[in-house]
């Protein structure tokens, strides 16, 4: 088994989705540093949140849904009474905007693949278009 | 010299004075000999609970009526109802009559001198009870006060009653520790707070008069992040309270304070209040284990540097986040002796320990004479969570809320994470 394990790996390597897999492995790594610094007092480290207080992170459509409005969400924070999923959160999130275009990139595209999500990465790139987009 | 002997003495009487203060508060969590109970709760030897009712999700402060009958006030509307009155007819131990009433979510709840009060997180409303403690018109509630700030943190607005006519509400910050930006790092402090002139404290009303708001209040005491626990002490005639401390020592200062350090401060507080105190918050917090009142980091602390001067101190200090959402002064007959006079409190359990686990999620006991404590406190329930160590409040079963007493004597617990009322009997004669 682990040498087809190798040999899958060796493949993959040569034709470059390797590299994908592998950035995407780094990403979600470093991302999930980025959360325990950043996030993990709030969210908790289950992605579970806080009832009434801080939404939970696990399997919610907001994480898993529209690239654009979890990067907004990150970068100005939230001091609105807004429902999520159906039920409403009332502690303030700080506006994320000091951490680096990679650093969010990173952590978002770490929930979107933990905590029962699935979803697509996010990239830096993505992250700087949106921040210099005003609200 | 006869001055400076004077004042060497006061010297040393104070440090004695302080050290003894010390040593009950720098107690970390003490759990006497519990033993579990069929309904999952651990209780002192004697000690019986059952499930009064379960079901009523956010089941947030509860009071009960002279016929043993409760009230209870839910935080989200269930079956579009926002307070439930229930009834045990047959006295098996559990209510069979469950009536639901008012269309506002919150969290207060009370009963003096023939109404029934419960609040919105903006207003106070108030029913008329008939002779049998039922509300006569549950669609037509007086409005007493209206107005009360709610910006979405800290927004309950729990509260109690003197014998004079006066209704207390906490109005709790809608801030940590009064940061331009709440929770940000880097983000300054306001100085002065500009908080304070509207909420972060207990606003006195008067308990019959329709539309009050700010200006027919009285700001009866100031600097109270969060007053979740609010009662009137008959024996001393006085108001006490149990402060929710400011949260993200480390998230906002990683260079002062270590995550441990983060999650044991500062302390929770119970306060006795006259009118016109000061607490400190947000300029000071309470250290449990220096026993000081410690300029907040974004003030100026460094985790070291005293401040509050003018601050009250607290009369016990919990370790920290484990949230003391309810607080009942026991004057029943039922418990054994100890516990007359002496102050239950329901830890609604942490979240602000993370990384480290979670604790509270129990109710406290500590003994009172003359309106002071008088010994340690002691977790009294235990195991609302649901057992082991857990990391996540999203993991526990129960989370205590409200406390009232039952007329037998009897304590009731409410649980705002799994919706159950808990009635604690005492057993052994």
């Amino acid at each position: 088994m682990k040498k087809i394990t190798s040999c899958l790996w060796l493949i993959l390597l040569y034709n470059g989705n390797a590299y994908t897999q592998t950035s995407l492995a780094a990403s979600i790594a470093n991302g999930k540093k980025v959360y325990q610094k950043n996030c993990l007092t709030c969210h908790q480290a289950n992605g579970g949140g806080v009832p009434k207080m801080n939404p939970p992170l696990i399997h919610a459509s907001f994480v898993m849904g529209n690239k654009k409005k979890l990067i907004q969400w990150v970068l100005l924070g939230s001091t609105e009474k807004v429902p999520i999923d159906g039920k409403y959160y009332s502690n303030n999130m700080p506006a994320q905007a000091t951490l680096k275009d990679k650093e969010i990139a990173d952590v978002l595209t770490y929930i979107r693949n933990n905590f029962k999500n699935k979803a697509s990465a996010i990239t830096p790139e993505e992250v700087k278009s949106t921040r210099v987009v005003k609200k | 010299m006869k001055t400076k002997f004077l004042f060497a003495v006061l010297f040393l009487f104070l440090i004695a004075a302080n050290n003894s203060f010390a040593k009950s508060a720098s107690d970390s969590i003490q759990h006497k000999k519990l033993k579990p109970d069929d309904v999952g709760l651990k209780l002192p030897e004697g000690f019986h609970a059952v499930k009064f009712a379960e079901g009523l999700g956010e089941a947030r402060h509860i009071t009960v009526t002279k016929h043993g009958d409760v009230y209870v006030k839910l935080s989200s509307l269930k079956n579009g109802k926002g307070i439930y009155y229930l009834h045990d007819s047959n006295g098996d131990g559990k209510a069979d009559v469950k009536t639901g009433f008012g269309n506002y979510t919150g969290t207060g709840i009370g009963i003096k001198d023939g109404y029934l009060y419960a609040s919105s997180d903006t207003k106070v409303y108030r029913y008329k009870l008939d002779a049998n403690g039922k509300v006569i018109n549950p669609d037509k509630p007086e409005l007493i006060i209206t107005g009360l700030l709610n910006r979405h943190e800290h927004e309950s607005k729990p509260f109690t009653f003197d014998n004079n006519g006066n209704i207390y509400v906490t109005i709790g910050a809608y801030s940590n520790s009064c940061q331009v930006k709440d929770r940000t790092k880097g983000s300054p402090a306001m100085k002065p707070c500009p908080v304070l002139d509207s909420a972060g404290g207990i606003w006195e009303f008067k308990t019959d008069k329709e539309n009050q708001t700010y200006g027919d209040g009285v700001r009866y005491a100031t600097g109270l992040r969060n007053e979740m626990g609010i009662a009137w002490n008959n024996d001393v005639n006085a108001l006490y309270v149990t402060q929710h401390g400011r949260d993200q020592l480390h998230d906002l200062f990683p260079d002062l304070y270590t995550d441990e350090q983060s999650a044991e401060l500062p302390a929770e507080c119970l306060y006795r209040l006259n009118k016109g105190d000061d607490a400190g918050w947000p300029y000071i917090y309470y250290d449990q284990i220096q026993h000081k009142k410690i300029l907040a980091p974004e003030y100026g602390g460094d985790g070291k540097k005293e401040g509050g001067e003018n601050a009250i101190d607290p009369l016990v200090a919990f370790p920290g986040h484990l949230a003391p959402n309810g607080l009942l002064f026991y004057e029943g007959n039922m418990f054994p002796e100890k516990f007359k006079h002496g102050a239950f409190i329901a830890f609604h359990g942490s979240w602000n320990r993370a990384p480290e686990p979670q604790k509270g999620y129990f109710v406290a006991f500590v003994p009172f004479k003359d309106g002071k404590p008088s010994g340690d406190w002691e977790v009294f329930a235990d195991d609302f969570a649901g057992g082991a160590q857990f990391m996540s409040p999203n993991e526990a079963k129960h989370r205590p809320c409200g406390l009232a007493q039952g007329p037998d004597g009897s304590l009731y617990v409410s649980d705002d994470q799994g919706g159950t009322i808990y009635k604690i009997t005492y057993t052994r004669k």
